[in-house]
């Protein structure tokens, strides 16, 4: 059994509200000195057995067809902890 | 005429759409996200509501359904397809419209009579409206922000593909106060306001006139059935 991690952020040029509402609650709350939050997703994927060159293709193309939206999302990282 | 509209797990609004159509004149056909069966119907509303709990991305898990992939082919072949709010969602993660609707600029759900000017009456769903008249239905929805990248705004903006603007108010931080869009051949149309919720007096928006008297929704419906009944 091998663990595919996936990130997803949202566009760095779009307005991410959830990151602006923690953003001012931070500055609320008296820590001000983080001046930004971006909040974005992590998708852990398990398959069966080794990864193979055919389940890098795969994540490849999930991860940007089917787990992200490149209209407003970027794949900013796919990792194999067991593997790489 | 057949109308048909698909429910989806979650779908809020079928029901609400299934009523303006029959109230538009037209027949209303239920239809199942899991069939891969339009049971021969003319039309298809994508309706409201909240498909797969907006898991993952609003509209994204129902755009990978299996009656979908129907009505893409459909749609590519001049099928009128009118998307409602989640349906808006929908056919943009479907990619039958560009862009992407990211969650409201303030981080609210919002729900209110909205103004919107019609500026495209060349599409499937709009051709009884005026050009730029203004109509008020009602808005309900937490991921309404819409978004695309500078060239698509263009293409969109200069081919007249937007179909809807906001008025008055941006309620929800979308990009030229885009409210819905238009395809390229106009039968393709998604808006995130919802028509199906102000068709018969008594249950739609207030007017100066009287309260809940508004109708403004009704065009969208028989727009779509006037093209059939011209066409037979």
């Amino acid at each position: 059994m091998s663990t595919i991690v996936v990130e997803v952020m949202p566009k760095a040029e779009l307005l991410d509200p959830q990151g602006k509402a923690t953003t001012g609650a931070l500055d609320r709350l008296g820590k001000g000195q983080f001046t930004n939050v971006r909040i974005g997703k992590r998708f852990e994927l398990t398959v069966d057995g080794p990864i193979t060159d055919e389940i890098r293709a795969e994540v490849q193309e999930i991860a940007e067809g089917i787990l992200s939206n490149q209209v407003i999302e970027d794949v900013v990282s796919i990792t194999y902890p067991e593997a790489d | 005429m057949k109308i048909g509209v698909i429910t989806f797990p979650g779908s809020l609004d079928d029901r609400d759409a299934i009523r303006a159509i029959e109230i538009a004149g037209a027949e209303a056909v239920s239809l199942w996200h899991g069939d891969h069966d339009l049971k021969g119907v003319d039309a298809i509303v994508l309706p409201g509501g909240f498909s797969y709990g907006d898991y993952l991305r609003a509209g994204a898990i129902a755009a990978f359904s299996p009656i979908m992939t129907d009505v893409v082919e459909q749609a590519g072949k001049g099928m009128p397809v009118l998307g409602i709010c989640n349906g808006f969602q929908m056919l943009v993660e479907a990619k039958l419209l560009p862009g992407g609707l990211l969650r409201n600029a303030h981080q609210q759900f919002i729900r209110r009579d909205q103004k919107l000017r019609v500026e495209n009456t060349n599409t499937a769903f709009t051709s009884h409206f005026a050009q730029d008249q203004e109509i008020i239905i009602p808005l309900k929805n937490a991921d309404g922000g819409y978004q695309c990248d500078a060239e698509t705004l263009k293409m969109l903006e200069g081919e007249g593909r937007v179909a809807f603007r906001y008025v008055g108010v941006n309620p929800n931080g979308s990009l030229n106060d885009i409210a819905g869009l238009t395809n390229a051949a106009g039968n393709v149309v998604g808006l995130m306001p919802h028509p199906e919720h102000a068709v018969e007096p008594g249950f739609g928006p207030n007017t100066p006139e009287a309260m809940r008297s508004g109708e403004d929704g009704l065009p969208f419906f028989t727009s779509v059935i006037a093209q059939f009944a011209t066409a037979a």
